[in-house]
């Protein structure tokens, strides 16, 4: 058995939103290089993302992937080259690394919700003591992202309450309630049961249609087809081949990429 | 082969009825095994032979208050209570002046009326109560006990003594170890290598010496550096001793804690754009000391009865006070420092099994991981 899912949905996706900017860009990642002490995790990594695209990073375990778009909001730290995210480049100065995070949102594999606060607590958290909105807006603010993922009622709830496929909405609306630019997705359905990914990537797609910039580490082959407009093939610590979710699935270039691509779908 | 397909849904059943009784109890609990049925009877044995005795010197044998000491020296009398009742001042305040005992008793009576709404979860303004308690309460003790000020006559530390004294080393070892404790295991998680190496340096050296010789160089030691004329507190240099003491212990209590809380959560807090102090103060200290509630409770107790050590840099604490009560020679008779002692005994009981009650309280209050 094969953990990728080819989980779609059966709507039409409403693509009137998504629109790719020509000119803005949103991240920038020049000559980037990373190691875990001798090891060389992440090799002369380029990738430019425009404002408003929506990339699935694909590749095999400990291709360094998931350390990629960590690094984009410097959950880990990169030794050589630039990252430019919103125009504030990453470096050890915690107040820009702050700026950053506060632009990007995150989702995790295993959810990472606060255990100890209520869902409602979870979502505004941040808005309250990072952005200084008073706590009447941003709980207003966080029961419409709770709506919007349809779990409202589960407001006063404790994360342990929750299934797992309710918890990553949360952990999702708790992303959105800081208003992000971009939002980075680190296999957000590998970690939930099967019958709970769809519910999920409902989630993401509807995030899509509305024309959020986002990078999604995923084995959902079925949404990098229906979302993406650009899916990233990693193996080594490199990025070895990207194109458009057309040519990547029905033409892929490179030998590891066939390889891959042949293990996977079936 | 043709599908099988259930077409009636199994209703939920109640569980089977268990084998219960009294008899079903025994077996199960007490004569479950021939070791087993061996350690109850001869537990039973030894309870039998036990609990009458101690029955019998701790009340009905016993002289109560309103006794005289010619009661007490009778062959086969019980605890001498009417002792304790004679001279219990003195176990509670010391050698403070009889005249102004009212003052630590209003320090005894803010500090109760105060401790008991912080403690109900429900009570309102806990706010103000926690300022008031961990705040104004410390000044107003310092101000009124010491007196010399508002024409209060003055009272040296030297005098207090007893319960008071116990409470008030407490009350700082407790209240004063906590936080620090959080710094340093803080501390010792930094980045900052300077940081880093002073706390644990500063953890190691405090938990490397005994505590008796931490109130011996405090109150021996440390006056030899000092400035000829200068001269601090002695209570307040075992004070300090103790609360330095104690808060590597939680340093350590803590730091297991922090460890036990899963990067993700670090990772979250500081995703969402949490700076330090918040991912500490909202996400993560919470959590890890609820984790350690035992651990912390643990070393608050041991705490409370160790503050007896204070006793060997003659301060007059609770112990003290009752060991020297034993050579008061008016109510010699052959109970008189086992009534004492037991009598301390009691009271330090209380005190440790009071926190014990509540932190298991506070632990199943704060247990939101579980719930159903």
């Amino acid at each position: 058995m094969s953990d990728v899912s080819t989980a779609s949905v059966d709507r039409k996706i409403d693509t009137s939103h998504m629109t790719v900017s020509a000119t803005e860009v949103a991240i920038d990642i020049i000559g980037m290089n990373k190691w875990y002490g001798d090891f060389h995790v992440l090799r002369d990594i380029n990738l430019k993302v425009m404002k408003g695209e929506r990339i699935v990073i694909a590749g095999p375990s400990g291709s360094g992937k998931s350390t990629l778009i960590r690094c984009i909001n410097r959950l880990e730290e990169h030794q050589q080259g630039q990252i430019i995210v919103n125009g504030t480049e990453l470096t050890s100065d915690l107040k820009r690394i702050d700026e950053v995070r506060r632009e990007v949102g995150m989702v995790f594999q295993h959810f990472n919700l606060f255990p100890h606060l209520t869902i409602l607590q979870n979502l505004t958290l941040a808005p309250i003591w990072v952005r200084g909105i008073p706590k009447a807006e941003a709980e207003e603010t966080a029961m419409k992202y709770l709506t919007r993922v349809r779990i409202p009622e589960q407001a006063n709830k404790f994360p342990g309450q929750l299934s797992g496929g309710q918890q990553q909405r949360v952990a999702i609306a708790r992303s959105l309630c800081m208003n992000p630019k971009i939002m980075l997705f680190d296999e957000p359905t590998s970690a939930l049961d099967p019958e709970m990914v769809k519910e999920v990537l409902e989630v993401m797609i509807s995030l899509a249609e509305e024309g959020m910039t986002m990078i999604c580490v995923t084995h959902e082959m079925g949404f990098a087809r229906q979302v993406a407009n650009r899916v990233i093939f990693m193996d080594q610590g490199q990025i070895i081949e990207q194109n458009d979710p057309q040519g990547f699935f029905s033409n892929p270039q490179h030998e590891r990429t066939k390889l891959f691509l042949s293990q996977i779908l079936h | 082969m043709t599908a099988e397909v259930r077409t009636e849904m199994a209703p939920a059943l109640p569980p089977p009825r268990r084998s219960t009784g009294v008899g079903h109890w025994l077996r199960q609990n007490l004569f479950a095994t021939p070791t087993d049925a061996i350690m109850t009877v001869v537990g039973a044995l030894f309870l039998v032979w036990a609990v009458p005795q101690l029955i019998e010197f701790l009340f009905t044998k016993a002289v109560w208050p309103g006794g005289t000491v010619e009661d007490c020296r009778v062959m086969g009398a019980g605890a001498c209570w009417a002792y304790i009742g004679a001279r219990i001042n003195f176990f509670i305040y010391g050698f403070y002046p009889m005249d102004e005992y009212w003052r630590p008793n209003v320090v005894f009576a803010l500090a109760a009326l105060l401790v008991v709404p912080l403690a109900i979860p429900k009570a309102p303004f806990k706010v103000v109560n926690a300022l008031l308690f961990f705040v104004a309460l410390p000044i107003v003790t310092v101000v009124l006990l010491s007196g010399g000020s508002f024409g209060l006559r003055p009272v040296p530390t030297d005098q207090w003594g007893g319960l008071l004294v116990t409470l008030i080393i407490s009350y700082v070892a407790i209240l004063g170890s906590l936080p620090l404790g959080i710094l340093l295991a803080l501390g010792r998680q930094s980045k900052l290598p300077v940081i880093k190496t002073l706390c644990v340096a500063f953890i190691e050296l405090w938990r490397a010496v005994p505590l008796i010789t931490v109130l011996f160089m405090a109150s021996i030691m440390l006056p030899l550096f000092l400035p000829q004329g200068t001269s601090i507190d002695k209570l307040l240099r075992a004070l300090v001793g103790v609360t330095l003491f104690a808060s590597a212990y939680m340093a350590e209590v803590i730091r297991g804690g922090l460890q036990a809380i899963p990067r993700g959560q670090y990772e979250a807090a500081a995703s969402l754009g949490l700076g330090y102090w918040k991912r500490m103060g909202f996400i993560v200290l919470p959590q890890a000391l609820k984790h350690v509630i035992p651990g912390i409770v643990n070393i608050f107790i041991s705490l409370f009865k160790d503050t007896s050590l204070v006793s060997i840099v003659g301060i007059f604490d609770l112990l003290n006070t009752i060991q020297a009560g034993t050579s008061d020679t008016n109510w010699f008779s052959p109970t008189q420092a086992t009534t004492g002692y037991i009598f301390a005994a009691i009271i330090y009981w209380i005190f440790c099994f009071s926190m014990s009650r509540y932190s298991l309280f506070m632990e199943r209050r704060l247990n939101t991981g579980h719930k159903r």
